[in-house]
């Protein structure tokens, strides 16, 4: 069998690369209307026909073939590089057809690589639209290219580019304008000599690359480096030169294909829905509180609106629960089902509409183009805190999870500012602190309304909590930008979108994807920790649970039924091995106001914060008041009393202590890993982990001492 | 020397060069050539960064690289 043909796909950011690659293969590749989104590549199979089979590479976007940043870098070093495993057999440039000219730049480098290659001229609707008429079939003859018009969105054009690219995987035909510039033939000759027969172009970014190509060993990078020297060649005149002459070219050839209908009959350009919007979000004071007001919403909806399918799901499960007490014989097994499974389960349910507003608010302003806007307004304030208008992406899609969110960083061209985004990005309040925040929340802030009557008063300390993460990360961002050193200046020359309509199958795709994540993923977890913990609660060493029960009988003996195994229960699960371990940490966390059964919670949720709740949950039902009226997780922490004061356990200061303490602490084994992974040193992790620990446990600590 | 960053909203000039190498890559590439019109057409709040309207579309940059782009105004 003959081997399956590679087509990457090439373009410049949000030419709709990842669109097409959806289109083609039938994936789900996640694509944005910003410029990078996509920042890791991917692989599927487009079906031609009937076994006939091609493997599509999607990439991230890339303005020229010399990169400024790591995601352009992954991709040089596919293109660049014919032993990559990834290397494509051809390759499909998708352009932005509105803004032609721009991305014909880098087909003509990629061309000029030796690579066979297809020209889409994606978003023909927005250019149609734009006023612009384009003659594809002159525009083929003039680049000698096969060129077909797409809209990748709405799946058009897929036959015109599946017949092009057949054509040209077939005749394997390079067109190859050989180099842009002269450069003299020893250079060549020597490259030529050092690293055998290959296209000049292609030795001319190697020559002028070399330091971001993995490709080549430090002897080569040497290599290399001499003979740069040696015939006095500069990568930088050169690059700027090759851009320029090639322009000229691009623009006379665009002349003779394009025509805009607007620019000929009206001497001033009209103004486009993305203008007149952009007056708007972009105004220097309106901006702001437009962007400060979607902020509230979002807030507004996550808490108020929220509650109410959440209300319905935490009777659902409570009813469940009790049913299942009602039908089943009491036993240990019942036990393990209702109390400790179910309820686990419960814990992660009760939070999908939550989640569900979230992505949708976050999807959303991915979807429209807002995003960039975003990072235009907020570039200034970050940078002054030693970030980056990019760095937006990053923290305002950590508010989902802080995982993709560090991916994400990749596009930020500055090595200083991606570290420091990397590093302060999981203080921003991730879903998975969500529960935690609601269900403490709900227990020390009265459910007043406030303000105007229109929002609620937990809403507002729930947003509160969010700023307060924003405002962290700043901080954070601020003290390391004074000990980090920058090697090179950062910039922000970025593109601004035009404003797209979201599609709202798209919208509700996002949504129901990651709430499925949400629950399988985060649902494994705490089901897991809530067996494994439910078995340590019961059990103990040696005979210490049946002597705990022994014990209370012989204090109290005149104690009897519910209160007498209420008792029995606490100290059971004070002796048992979950309970040991708790005793072990409290006098660490002792000023914090926490006891040995929070100190459970914190070791459970150790590695994975969405663990807190279902460990709750779990231990109040087994050691506290045992009540079947009712049983959720938040009654029963309301009906935890203090054994020093006799009051209620969950006051004020203890509530706000947990909040904060897991608002700022680094509980999430997975976002360590793609630190690690995003850094690759052990370094970052290592400095994240120590700082949000220790900023987690002064702040728990001044928080608690100040309101008790 | 007039640069992008001396323009004000609405106003436009025509580019006639750089003096930043480093950064006249990027620029280039992004469709800032010598020769093509600039329009500035927004600020951001606090005056930075800027959005110029280039080659057919909007980009956007800081105050500080904007003025590394020379402008005349034939
Ligand atoms: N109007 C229109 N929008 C498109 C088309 N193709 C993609 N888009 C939108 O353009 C944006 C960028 O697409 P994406 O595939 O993420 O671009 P990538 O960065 O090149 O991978 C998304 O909002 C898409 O919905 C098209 O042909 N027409
Ligand atoms: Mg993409």
């Amino acid at each position: 069998m003959a081997k399956i043909p590679k087509i990457a796909l090439i373009g410049n950011p949000n030419a709709g690369k990842s669109s097409l690659f959806n289109t083609l293969t039938g994936l789900r590749q996640k694509t944005g209307n910003f410029p990078g989104v996509t920042m890791d590549k991917l692989t599927g199979i487009w079906q031609l026909g009937p076994k006939n089979e091609i493997e599509v590479l999607d990439l991230p976007g890339i303005y020229s073939i010399y990169p400024k940043s790591i995601d352009e870098e992954l991709v040089i070093n596919i293109l660049g590089n014919p032993a990559h495993p990834d290397y494509p057999d051809m390759v499909i440039v998708v352009a932005d057809a509105s803004n032609l000219k721009r991305n014909l730049l880098l087909f003509s480098q990629v061309r000029d690589l030796g690579i066979p290659t297809v020209l889409a001229l994606n978003m023909i609707d927005v250019a149609e639209n734009e006023g612009y008429v384009i003659n594809s079939i002159k525009l083929a003859r003039e680049l000698s290219v096969e060129v077909a018009e797409v809209n990748a969105k709405k799946g058009i054009g897929v036959n015109g580019l599946k017949l092009a690219v057949q054509k040209t995987l077939k005749n394997r035909f390079a067109s190859n304008d050989g180099l842009p510039l002269p450069v003299s033939d020893e250079l060549i000759d020597e490259i030529q000599a050092a690293f055998g027969e290959v296209d000049p172009y292609r030795s001319l970014l190697w020559l002028m690359e070399h330091d971001r190509m993995k490709m080549f060993t430090k002897d080569q990078c040497a290599d290399l480096d001499r003979i740069m020297v040696k015939h006095d060649f500069e990568p930088k005149k050169y690059k700027s030169a090759e851009t320029v002459k090639r322009y000229e070219f691009l623009t006379e050839v665009v002349d003779r294909c394009v025509i805009n209908l607007n620019r000929q009959w009206d001497a001033v350009p009209v103004k486009t829905w993305t203008d007149r919007l952009d007056k708007l979000f972009l105004h220097p004071v309106g901006g702001y509180l437009f962007f400060l007001a979607i902020l509230f919403v979002m807030f507004q909806a996550v808490f108020t609106w929220a509650t109410y399918p959440m209300d319905a799901i935490d009777a659902g499960v409570a009813f469940l629960n009790d049913w299942l007490k009602g039908i089943l014989p009491e036993s240990t097994f019942r036990g393990l089902l209702t109390d400790g499974l179910i309820a686990g389960i419960g814990g992660v349910l009760i939070f999908i509409p939550q989640i569900a507003f979230l992505f949708f608010f976050i999807s959303m302003l991915e979807e429209t183009g807002y995003m960039s806007r975003v990072m235009f307004i907020m570039d200034k304030l970050m940078r002054r805190f030693g970030l980056n208008g990019k760095s937006v992406v990053p923290l305002l899609s950590s508010v989902a999870c802080a995982v993709p969110a560090i991916m994400s960083t990749r596009s930020i061209g500055s090595r200083k500012d991606r570290l420091i985004t990397i590093l302060v990005t999981p203080l921003m309040s991730c879903s998975a602190r969500l529960p935690i925040y609601t269900v403490l929340i709900a227990l020390v802030v009265p459910e007043k309304n406030t303000l105007f009557g229109l929002f609620n008063l937990q809403g507002f300390v729930l947003f509160i909590l969010y700023m307060l993460g924003f405002f962290m990360a700043l901080f954070s961002a601020y003290i390391m930008k004074l000990i980090l050193k920058a090697k090179e200046k950062s910039y922000f020359i970025m593109e601004l979108p035009t404003y797209k309509a979201p599609r709202f199958k798209h919208v509700s795709y996002t949504i129901l994807n990651n709430v499925k994540v949400f629950v399988f993923e985060a649902g494994k977890v705490i089901v897991a920790i809530s067996i494994i913990l439910w078995v340590l609660a019961s059990y103990g060493p040696g005979n210490s649970m049946k002597d705990a029960s022994d014990r209370i009988k012989i204090q109290n003996p005149n104690l009897s039924g519910v209160e007498l195994s209420n008792k029995i229960a606490g100290e059971k699960l004070e002796n048992s091995y979950a309970g040991h371990f708790g005793k072990f940490i409290e006098p660490a966390i002792r000023p914090l106001g926490y006891d040995w059964k929070i100190g459970i919670a914190l070791i459970t949720s150790f590695a994975a914060r969405e663990v807190f709740v279902g460990t709750m949950s779990t231990i109040y039902s087994l050691g506290g008041e045992i009540d079947n009226e009712n049983a959720t997780i938040k009654n029963r922490m309301r009906a935890e009393i203090n054994p020093q004061t006799g009051k209620p356990m969950y006051d004020l200061a203890l509530g706000f202590s947990l909040l904060i303490f897991y608002a700022f602490a680094m509980q999430c084994m997975s976002t360590l890993a793609t630190t690690y992974r995003e850094t690759k040193s052990w370094k970052y992790p290592l400095i994240q982990f120590g700082y949000m620990t220790a900023l987690a446990y002064i702040s728990a600590f001044l928080v608690y001492q100040a309101l008790s | 020397m007039r640069t992008v960053a001396d323009l004000g909203i609405g106003e436009h000039g025509f580019i006639s060069g750089f003096t930043d190498e480093k950064l006249s890559l990027k620029l280039l590439e992004m469709g800032c050539l010598p020769g093509t019109e600039v329009i500035l057409t927004h600020h951001a709040p606090f005056g930075d960064p800027i959005a110029i309207k280039v080659s057919g579309y909007t980009l956007s940059m800081r105050r500080e690289e904007a003025a590394t782009i020379l402008i005349n105004n034939i």
